[in-house]
């Protein structure tokens, strides 16, 4: 705060006040706070630092260990030139570009997200953004109850269990055009959705069909066949992908996906514990006025040149107020921009070649897990980057004993399904090396020795 | 190159960026092939450039963009306050940004204590009992906070189904209100510009589930009846939400559980001085009353009594066994980046410090507001808080409108304030300055109001054209909407 006691008396002077409590003789004495606040006095910024490094030094960063944690948020590497380019301040420090002629950076950034995530998805257009792949699969959802009329949803078991939780939270208020209504799982089987199970769940009240892939626990779901069994019932098909993935798999356009979600941190987001990410979204043109939150398109200026602004905002909620798509009023805008950097970075060769590095080594660590003993297969059939195996142990215990090495050996998935303790979820990205890999391997066939030979499992 | 030239238009086949590590696997075929149906038929056409164009392509668009350090951002009810450079550094610390959400609870202490003492801190400073850090913005906050309500009433076992909203509110808040399965119902406000309290009276009834209140409100006033408008409410069996935008007036000075509130939202990215990204990433952390705690979205923050889950290193875990919590709001914990920054803020200012950042931000929107008063419509003549609304009716009679005076400020080197909101002032402009401006600054900014109104007199065709200056004239938005083009063709050159 950059005023001397000089600068204060003198505006007070101007807008005739006495003194600083005056100007605040508006608010009634009884609701006025008699005392200072109750919080630790204020630091200078070397003693700040040092408060701060020192709690983040306590931390032990999966970044630096040999992880194999993925369940949605991924280990790849981060190239510098993503923090270059979003560390601007004139990226970092803008607001929401309300005055287009003066936010042309933002803007044109934002429109080159679009046309990427449209390039990846194989579908005509995506939003600026949304807050994470949790909350994309709700509004996914508000959309699909919106365009059918309908309030029911069918989802995979296979969809990540947070994303199913946010959806079941977020959609108890019940929604525009009455979403909210029943959401009904079906069960996935070693990873991978059954159809038949999804043609026994959908009817005349399904207003969308919510299927991953991969899947939670890796599988390569069918997801051609489920959308034809969605669009047989009336019902949106959303596909939730995983933006890597699309180096390699299918592009949800290529097989009828109406919508197409997903969490884009794989691109270029730092792991963060968890946040700031980013959801994306993207849908064919029909279905544009549904899109919630932001969205830029090119036009041109009073001279015929072309700019760019934000368009369609009779959808948002500043306009309609409560008749609005979405009550969003922000995207991930930086977030966005280092998506956009990153894939500009890999580029149209770069991505498909990064997907495969990620799956080769997948499929080598797969290899390697199965041939030690007790250890069995898990996810059906082939996998991308994650998969998962069954242990004779908890999955809790080979994490816990492998920690103390430096190896974060995955995500116990009893934790989110029931009976699935003995249940390990493994992730392989480019920055796993054949070497760490191997002593996983190892560690993981002497712990299975010590603890079932022992007989204490 | 053109002005408009995007990185698909830089692509060169064969060109690249990005160097991956050589496969160090044996290159087996997989034991497990991917059926060709499941592989990709034809390529994304991403860009293909070296990483010296995508620098230049974006340090290049930077140079179109205005942030906060840039100059003065005046944009009421949006707090573009100055963002300390210490936090950024604080945020980019390994021990965050390499941090896996599902890392076992031992390796993160550093990360949830700095969560629980920030939780801690924001319950201070709102005059409430218990936090969730997970709303990942403003907007999302209010959902949250609204899906709590919903959840108290219905424990208590009814279901009113409206939440007041006085004319003066935010557009997030009949959205949000409507998403949580609610009615928003609109009270008009009195000529002093708080909620009439007739009207409001009129309207509270068993039906009532809460009201929304933003205090100070958008036109920069604190409502004198709060504690009267708190009591009705709540006699009726409602709860009060407190929309936490204009925070940046009251820290230290009032609190909103003071005030009668029962939850509130904080815009971390206003209030606290985190970055706004040009539109994000922000955080909307939740504060609430003790009878609301229940409810909190899962995980919270615990103390591990040492037993089963923690051994002696593990003082702090996530606890998500909380049977009537409303769930989850977002698929991890927050936006911990950001957090890592409001906490680095509200650390290194102090109480005394906080309380200086309100007391500078109202001195400041009311030395503005001095030194424009005589050139607009003022249409509640009070003493501002941090931000204040004039109209620029008066300068209708030259043919100029409001959005003319912001397009002509952008020449000027200024961003211009927030325009047409709160809608009930016709033609307004909200300012708000905020507390890192200094009096030069200010002075600098009354000029270019001044020199404005000036050009408004002799030429208005300089205002209805503007901007002249900047890197594009006006935009036709009816054209962005007739003629779709939402992403770049090859062929639309």
């Amino acid at each position: 705060m950059p005023h001397s006691d000089e600068d204060v008396r003198d505006m007070l002077a101007a807008v005739g006040a006495t003194s600083v409590d005056d100007l605040f003789h508006e608010i009634p004495a009884h609701v006025r706070l008699d005392r200072p606040l109750d919080l630790p006095e204020g630091l200078s910024e070397d003693e700040l630092f040092g408060e701060v490094a020192a709690l983040a030094a306590r931390d032990v960063p999966a970044s630096e260990l040999v992880s194999f944690l993925g369940a949605g948020v991924y280990d790849h590497y981060v190239p510098a030139v993503v923090d270059a380019i979003v560390s601007r301040s004139e990226f970092l420090t803008a607001y929401t570009p309300y005055q287009p002629e003066r936010s042309q950076g933002v803007l044109q950034s934002i429109f080159e997200y679009q046309t990427a995530i449209c390039e990846l998805t194989g579908l005509d257009v995506s939003n600026a953004s949304l807050y994470d792949g949790g909350t994309a699969v709700t509004e996914a959802v508000f959309l699909a109850a919106a365009r059918t009329r309908r309030d029911g949803v069918v989802v995979g078991a296979g969809v990540h269990p947070e994303y199913r939780r946010v959806l079941r939270t977020e959609t108890a208020g019940c929604a525009p055009d009455g979403c909210g209504g029943a959401i009904v799982e079906v069960p996935c089987h070693e990873g991978l959705t059954s159809m038949d199970a999804l043609r026994e769940a959908v009817d005349e009240q399904t207003a969308a069909v919510v299927l991953q892939c991969p899947s939670f626990l890796g599988g390569l779901e069918p997801m051609a066949e489920a959308a034809t069994v969605a669009h047989d019932a009336g019902a949106l098909f959303v596909a939730v992908v995983d933006p890597v993935s699309l180096g390699l798999l299918e592009a949800p356009g290529q097989y009828g996906a109406d919508v197409a979600v997903g969490d884009a941190q794989p691109l270029g987001q730092p792991m963060s514990y968890g946040g700031p990410h980013l959801g994306f979204m993207a849908v064919p043109s029909k279905l544009t006025r549904l899109l919630p939150g932001r969205l830029v398109g090119r036009t041109v200026d009073a001279g015929g040149a072309p700019g760019y602004v934000l368009t369609f905002q009779t959808r948002e909620q500043h306009i309609r107020r409560e008749k609005a798509t979405s009550n969003i009023c922000s995207n991930q805008a930086l977030n966005a921009l280092a998506a956009l950097v990153y894939l500009g970075w890999l580029g149209k060769q770069g991505l498909p070649e990064l997907a495969t590095l990620c799956s080769r080594k997948a499929d080598y660590l797969r290899r390697r897990l199965l041939e030690v003993p007790g250890v069995e297969s898990f996810t059906q059939g082939p996998v991308f980057r994650e998969f998962a195996v069954r242990l004779p142990v908890p999955a809790a215990d080979v994490v816990a004993a492998l920690e103390p090495r430096g190896i974060l050996a995955g995500l116990d998935a009893g934790r989110f399904y029931d009976g699935f303790d003995d249940i390990l979820l493994i992730a392989v990205t480019e920055r796993r090396t054949r070497e760490q890999m191997d002593a996983f391997a190892e560690a993981l066939a002497a712990y299975l020795a010590t603890a079932t030979g022992g007989g204490t499992a | 190159m053109s002005a408009h030239t995007t990185i698909f238009d830089l692509s060169r086949p064969g060109r690249r960026a990005a160097t991956l590590p050589a496969n160090d696997v044996p290159d087996l075929e997989p034991s497990e092939p991917i059926p060709a149906e499941l592989l990709r038929s034809s390529p994304a056409e991403l860009p293909e450039v070296a990483e010296i164009d995508l620098v230049r392509h974006y340090t290049r668009l930077s140079t179109l963009n205005y942030g906060v350090e840039s100059g003065p951002y005046p944009l009421g009810s949006c707090t573009m306050k100055y963002n300390p450079k210490v936090n950024e550094r604080l945020s980019a610390l390994e021990g965050f940004r390499g941090l896996h959400p599902y890392q076992p609870d031992d390796q993160v202490q550093g990360a949830l204590l700095l969560m629980k003492r920030l939780e801690g801190w924001l319950c201070e400073i709102a005059g409430l009992h218990a936090a969730t850090l997970q709303p990942a913005a403003g907007a999302h906050g209010e959902l949250t906070g609204l899906l709590l309500m919903r959840a108290y009433h219905v424990a208590q076992g009814r279901s009113p189904k409206t939440i007041i909203i006085p004319d003066t509110a935010h557009g997030t808040n009949p959205a949000s209100v409507v998403l949580a399965g609610f009615t928003a119902l609109s009270v008009q406000s009195d000529e002093r510009g708080g909620v009439d309290m007739d009207a409001l009276r009129s309207v509270v009834d068993d039906d009532t589930a809460g009201l929304m209140l933003t205090n100070p409100n958008t036109l920069g006033l604190f409502d004198e009846h709060i504690t009267e408008i708190a009591e009705l409410v709540h006699e009726a069996g409602g709860l009060l939400y407190y929309d936490g935008a204009n925070t940046n007036a009251v820290l230290g000075r009032s609190r909103p559980g003071d005030m009668g509130f029962d939850v509130v939202h904080f815009n971390a990215h206003k209030t606290f001085g985190t970055p706004h990204g040009g539109g994000g990433p922000g955080a909307g952390p939740v504060v609430v009353r003790d009878i609301l705690e229940p409810f909190l979205p899962v995980p919270v923050i615990v103390e591990a009594s040492g037993g089963e889950d923690g051994g002696e290193d593990v003082a702090l875990r996530f606890e998500y066994d909380r049977p009537r919590s409303i769930g989850k709001m977002r698929t991890f914990y927050g936006n911990f980046g950001v957090l890592v920054r409001a906490y680095a803020y509200i650390r290194s200012l102090g109480a005394e410090g906080l309380r200086r950042v309100s007391d500078m931000a109202v001195l400041n929107a009311n030395y503005v507001l001095e030194g424009v008063r005589d050139l607009f419509g003022v249409p509640y003549d009070r003493r501002c808080m941090h931000e204040f609304v004039v109209s620029g009716e008066p300068l209708r009679q030259y043919g100029v409108k409001t959005l003319d005076v912001a397009k002509r400020m952008l020449d000027h080197g200024v961003h211009p304030p927030t325009t047409y909101f709160p809608l009930i002032v016709p033609e307004a402009l909200m300012v708000e300055p905020t507390e890192t401006e200094s009096k030069e600054s200010l002075d600098r900014l009354i000029g270019v109001f001044r020199a404005v109104v000036e050009e408004a007199e002799s030429d208005p065709d300089l205002l209805l054209e503007a901007p002249h200056e900047l890197p594009v004239r006006r935009l036709d938005e009816v054209r962005a909407v007739r003629q779709p083009v939402l992403r770049h063709q090859a062929s639309s050159d």
